[in-house]
């Protein structure tokens, strides 16, 4: 379960989280909605533990144990996952290379048993025959001139190897069309079940379609405003950020 | 013998007077004016000072002040050679040639010390080396006493070799000076990996003359490891016939000061000369890359990669010039440089250049110059790998990227070793 | 009314190929001796009624003038000068007070009509009373100072620009008239022993631009100054100084022509800039000085300096200059980044034909954290002309977060010419970002045949293709200049084709 209560956050000196409650349930899919700069994605870097990201107040829990207080891996090894709005490329480092690192790092942080290349590959590829991913995808940089869709697929591709506890999804629909959108949303509705729980950031109500949420919640000025069922999304969609504003 | 008084230049100067009637080949007035002539020219110039403009970034001082003797008396017994890269090699020990020491046989072509080959080498020594220009050649050939001397008749595939050269502290300051003469006939082919070792308070000034005939071709690597109390000063003049083909690539990781300097000209139509390497320094080093590539005939092809990984209180330095002459129609030349900075204390200075004196050509150059990409870094994190396994996976990315440019195996499985080596002391020792 | 738009149409009209600008003014002269020494630098200074403090500076100058020795460095080859065999100061001798256009030396005038100067702006130009301060209607006004070998001959709008406390005038002017501001700024950026030319220039400079804005003012309008070098065997040694204070904005440009001679003559100014917190120097040049005949004979050795410090916080000093002409340019449009994110900018277009040579570019010194910097450099060489870019980053311990972003592109037209770049770079901090790019390229001849089989001249073409290679830097000058300076591109390659 990820508990959040009062989070305040700054960046560059400037407010942009001005006190977050939610609480997303173990087996939980809950979707975050708001305008542009209304801190969907400042939310999510707070919650991996970006630099420059300062916590001013409030707090953050997952499973019990305080993130805030964490490294960003330390993060990653405790389940959590962010799919990034803007994947980084890392010229030089292998798809492959970078996953089986990853994976074993944490693996590693759990005590478990570290996987040898064959393990990996074997794994790797049955995820990517998942995600409709060619084979030499793994062999290219990470993210190395990959189109907007690979990219995306790619993240997905990682939290399918990973198995995170929780995954947040920041705008993961942006620059997809609508196959690559479907291919995206089933690999996270595989992912569903009673250990795992997600966090889908979004502006629109489409990819929700495709993922539908146990919740949805609207941001606005770095705070909840409103929260409510899957319909709530489509009561924005129809009656815009700012009618659901002056009505909260 | 007494110990010598007279410091840099005039020490050398002194001590080419004492010896030039002893050294390799004094009997042969032609080597001795080649000597003399050398000997004028280091005469009139002495060490290059950072007036000289291709010095301007590395500072020869701490050479210039020391004193060095010559390894007076050949190393016996028994010599830790490194773990080898190829099955044939020929071993140097303090400069000399130590056929003992050496694995040579059965090749279908000449290999061996240059003192003993002399006779042979007249038409070759000195033809490439400007002496007159660079003051550190003019000092090798004042005081060469041997090198390697490879000769590859016409179609001949040489196959593997390796170089390896090995400094032994004799506990007192020394120099020497190999000259190194490889030329390879017409369509010859020859992968070359370099070795360079040693201890103790030495200077190594190697002169390397290289003579790649048409469409024959040349794969040189090399490893240059001394510890960080050797002085390397390198100076390579290559040439390149039409067709003809030379690779080189360097990675310079571990003696205090390192200059790589490269003279490559293309003379012929379609010849290709592929300049590559990695540098790295940490706390009190330092490492220069310098090269010069001459395109003096049409159609043909350049390409350098250099990375420069600089940690500690360590400064880095690139040069690299492209020269293209009038009648040099379609060239292809590109240049890339980049460095990364793991610490405030390092510096890095870089100099790309490009002289085009014809129209129809596709030169480029760039250069970078940063630290860490904090994003990648971050991003590596959110993937829970550790903060210290990110850097390291960021840095072997940014080295191996150069390494890429390898095709020979057994080559680039030694030159990433290398690398890996530098990294795995660095990390160790932080 | 911007001369420089006047200037457009009459390069516009003008059909045959050469020099546009290559008239000589036949005004009446007044000269010191040839030569120079420390009398010459007395008489300079008395001749201007100088206060015995800038005498003081001259000297200490000219002192260390000659001290030094020419640089050889630049990648460009001449003759030497005799620095014994010019004249250090010529002026002419009717300045002051005309009644009206008819008063006025009509050789001047000439001269004026020539530069493409329309009538208001001659007679204000021409300091003709109550000729007034009033823009032509529709125009965007542009107030011009105009230096004519080495004097200042008339600024205009000057009583607009004082209401606004703005000083717009000539150095002299501003010698007596704000000591304070001169002698508080000058030299603080070039010093008089930066280097040769900038310390012979020091010793002998006889007038220019000062400008000042005050705080928290945007200035009005374009600043303008037109360097004419008129009479024969004079140097001209022009100073500009520049302030902008707190706040403040100013866009100022710089054009100049010179006639046609055998000789060589040099022109050996300095600029300096001084921007304070939050404000913005924009400093535009076009350069169209003599560049010699089709041989190489004859033309102006432009041995400039020019630099700007950025010493306030979010400062910003931005370079743009398109060098078309001159025998010999050597010029490094520099900028000193102090205060904490300040920015320098450098956009520059220079072409070589026949023999002209230049060696230019910038330097930028990352003093201050977060200070960014962006060079553009477009070097075309035709002809036997030889063109090289050399630049220097250098960025210190201290300028954490720095940035800096450079492109050179060289084009060539022919095989005859030379193409050179050269660029330093020097970082002492780790977190600072530097990238440097650099490409050669020619006009290919599918470019030129299919402009040409769209019906375009095989030397309109090369001018379309070259203003596209140019379009980075032409953008970045004000509107007037830019159309200009494409006009002025087509011009400086004619005959390099075919």
């Amino acid at each position: 379960m990820l508990r959040i209560e009062g989070l305040t956050a700054e960046v560059e000196g400037k407010p942009i989280l001005n006190g977050v409650d939610l609480e997303v349930p173990s087996g939980e899919v809950h979707a975050i909605m708001g305008p542009n700069g209304s801190g969907k994605s400042t939310l999510s870097y707070v919650l991996a533990g970006r630099e420059g990201y300062v916590v001013t107040g409030g707090s953050a829990t997952f499973n019990g144990v305080d993130i805030l207080a964490i490294e960003p891996e330390e993060r990653a090894a405790a389940g959590l996952f962010l799919a990034f709005q803007y994947p980084v490329e890392l010229p030089g480092v292998g798809n492959a290379t970078f996953l089986r690192t990853a994976l074993n790092a944490q693996r590693r942080a759990k005590g478990e048993s570290e996987l040898d290349a064959m393990q990996f590959l074997k794994l790797a590829r049955e995820r990517m025959k998942a995600l409709s991913m060619p084979e030499d995808m793994l062999k290219r940089g990470v993210n190395v001139g990959f189109s907007g869709g690979e990219k995306k697929r790619n993240e997905i591709l990682q939290m399918a190897m990973l198995k995170p506890a929780l995954a947040i999804l920041d705008e993961t629909d942006s620059g997809l069309d609508i196959d690559a959108l479907k291919i995206v949303s089933d690999g996270v509705n595989a992912m569903r079940g009673p250990d795992f729980s997600a966090l889908v950031i979004t502006h629109y109500q489409r990819l929700l379609d495709y993922i539908v949420p146990d919740r949805v919640h609207v941001l606005i000025s770095g705070r909840i405003v409103r929260s409510g069922g899957p319909e709530l999304a489509q009561e924005l969609e129809a009656q815009g950020y700012a009618a659901v504003q002056a009505a909260a | 013998m007494t110990a010598p008084v007279a410091t840099g230049a005039a020490g050398f100067l002194a001590r080419y007077e004492g010896l030039k009637d002893h050294l390799p080949g004094a009997r042969k007035p032609w080597l001795n004016q080649l000597r003399a002539d050398a000997a004028v020219h280091f005469a009139a110039r002495g060490f290059p000072t950072r007036r000289v403009e291709q010095w301007k970034y590395t500072d020869l001082a701490p050479v210039a002040q020391a004193s060095f003797a010559e390894p007076l008396t050949m190393v016996e017994g028994a010599i830790a050679l490194p773990v080898p890269n190829a099955e044939n090699r020929a071993v140097f020990v303090d400069g000399r040639f130590r056929p003992d020491l050496s694995t040579l046989d059965g090749l279908a072509f000449r290999v061996g010390g240059l003192a003993q080959g002399l006779a042979d080498a007249e038409p070759w020594l000195g033809a490439l080396a400007k002496p007159g220009t660079e003051p550190l050649a003019a000092l090798n050939t004042m005081l060469f006493e041997d090198g390697l001397f490879l000769d590859l008749p016409e179609g001949v595939d040489g196959g593997l070799l390796e170089l390896v050269s090995i400094a032994v502290d004799p506990g007192r300051p020394f120099a020497f000076h190999p000259r190194h003469l490889f030329r390879l006939g017409a369509g010859a082919k020859l992968t070359l990996i370099e070795t360079a070792t040693g201890r103790g308070h030495c200077l190594h000034n190697p002169v390397f003359e290289i003579d790649v005939a048409e469409n024959a071709t040349l794969t040189h690597g090399r490893m240059l490891q001394e510890e960080a109390t050797v002085f390397h000063l390198s100076t390579i003049y290559a040439t390149v016939a039409a067709g003809g083909t030379y690779d080189n690539f360097t990675v310079a990781a571990g003696p205090r000061l390192t200059r790589n300097e490269i003279h490559a000209a293309l003379t012929g139509p379609k010849a290709a000369c592929h300049m590559n390497g990695a540098q790295m320094a940490s706390d009190g080093q330092h490492v220069d890359t310098t090269t010069a590539l001459d395109h003096a005939a049409p159609d043909c092809a350049s390409r350098q990669t250099y990375k420069t990984v600089l940690a500690g209180r360590s400064r880095g330095v690139f040069q690299g010039k492209i020269h293209v002459h009038r009648v040099a129609q379609r060239t292809d030349g590109y240049q890339m440089n980049q460095a990364l900075l793991l610490s405030d204390e390092a510096e890095i200075d870089s100099k790309p250049q490009l002289e085009i004196y014809a129209d129809d050509v596709k030169c480029s150059h760039g250069a970078t110059v940063g630290a860490l990409d904090a994003d990648s870094l971050f991003y590596l994190r959110t993937r829970g790998i550790p903060e210290s396994q990110a850097k390291a996976m960021l840095v072997e990315a940014f080295l191996h990227e150069a390494v890429e440019t390898v095709t020979d195996d057994t080559l680039r499985t030694a030159l990433t070793r290398a690398l890996d080596n530098w990294w795995a002391r660095q990390e160790a020792s932080a | 009314m911007p001369a420089v738009t006047e200037t457009i149409e009459a390069v516009q009209s003008v059909t045959e190929s050469g020099y546009k600008w290559g008239f000589e003014t036949d005004i009446e002269m007044e000269f010191a001796p040839k030569g120079l020494n420390e009398d010459i630098v007395r008489f300079i200074s008395a001749k201007k009624n100088e206060p015995e403090w800038l005498l003081e500076w001259r000297l200490r100058a000219f002192a260390a003038w000659k001290a030094m020795e020419e640089p050889t460095w630049a990648a460009v080859k001449y003759p030497p000068i005799d620095y014994q065999d010019a004249y250090y100061y010529a002026a002419p001798k009717h300045t002051k007070g005309p009644k009206s256009l008819d008063e006025v030396d009509p050789e001047l005038l000439k001269t004026y009509a020539k530069l493409g100067i329309p009538l208001r702006e001659q007679e204000i130009l021409a300091g003709v009373e109550g000729a007034g301060s009033t823009p032509a209607e529709g125009r965007m006004p542009v107030a011009v100072d105009a230096v004519f070998d080495s004097v200042s001959v008339a600024t205009t709008f000057k009583d607009r620009l004082e209401k606004e406390g703005i000083i717009f005038c000539s150095i002299s002017e501003a010698v007596q008239k704000h000591p304070e501001l001169v002698r508080k700024y000058l030299g603080t950026v070039v010093p008089q022993g930066d280097n040769f030319f900038a310390a012979l220039n020091s010793a002998v400079f006889t007038d220019g631009s000062f400008v000042y804005i005050p705080k928290g003012v945007r200035c009005p309008m374009e600043l303008s100054t037109y360097f004419r070098i008129n009479a024969k065997s004079t140097g001209q040694f022009e100073r500009t100084l520049i302030i902008a204070d707190a706040g403040s904005h100013v866009s100022y440009l710089e054009g100049c022509t010179a006639p046609m001679r055998d000789e060589n003559q040099l022109h050996a100014a300095v600029v300096e800039l001084v921007a304070m917190d939050d404000a913005t120097i924009k400093y535009s040049t076009v350069q169209n000085w003599y560049p010699g005949d089709a041989e190489g004979k004859g033309g102006i050795y432009n041995f400039v300096t020019k630099r700007g410090a950025c010493r306030g916080a979010r400062s910003k000093i931005s370079w743009t200059q398109v060098e078309t002409g001159s025998a010999i340019t050597w010029k490094y449009p520099s900028c000193i980044l102090q205060g904490a994110d300040s920015v320098g900018e450098f956009y520059s277009v220079a072409i070589t034909n026949n023999y002209q040579q230049a060696d230019t570019g910038t330097k930028m010194f990352h003093i201050g954290p977060r200070t960014t910097s962006t060079i553009v450099s477009k070097g075309i060489s035709a002809g036997h002309g030889q063109n090289t870019y050399r630049g220097l980053v250098r960025i210190g311990a201290k300028a954490t977060g720095a940035r800096n972003f450079t492109q050179c592109d060289s084009l060539l037209i022919g095989d005859l010419c030379g193409a050179h770049t050269v660029p330093y770079i020097e970082n002492r901090c780790m977190s600072a970002k530097v990238e440097h790019e650099a490409t050669t390229s020619r006009i290919a001849e599918d470019q030129l045949f299919y402009c040409r089989q769209r019906g375009l001249t095989e030397e309109e073409a090369v001018g379309l293709i070259v203003n596209g290679f140019c379009r980075e830097v032409l953008k970045e000058l004000p509107m007037e200049f830019a159309v200009e300076a494409q006009k002025l591109l087509q011009i400086s390659l004619e005959g390099s084709v075919g």
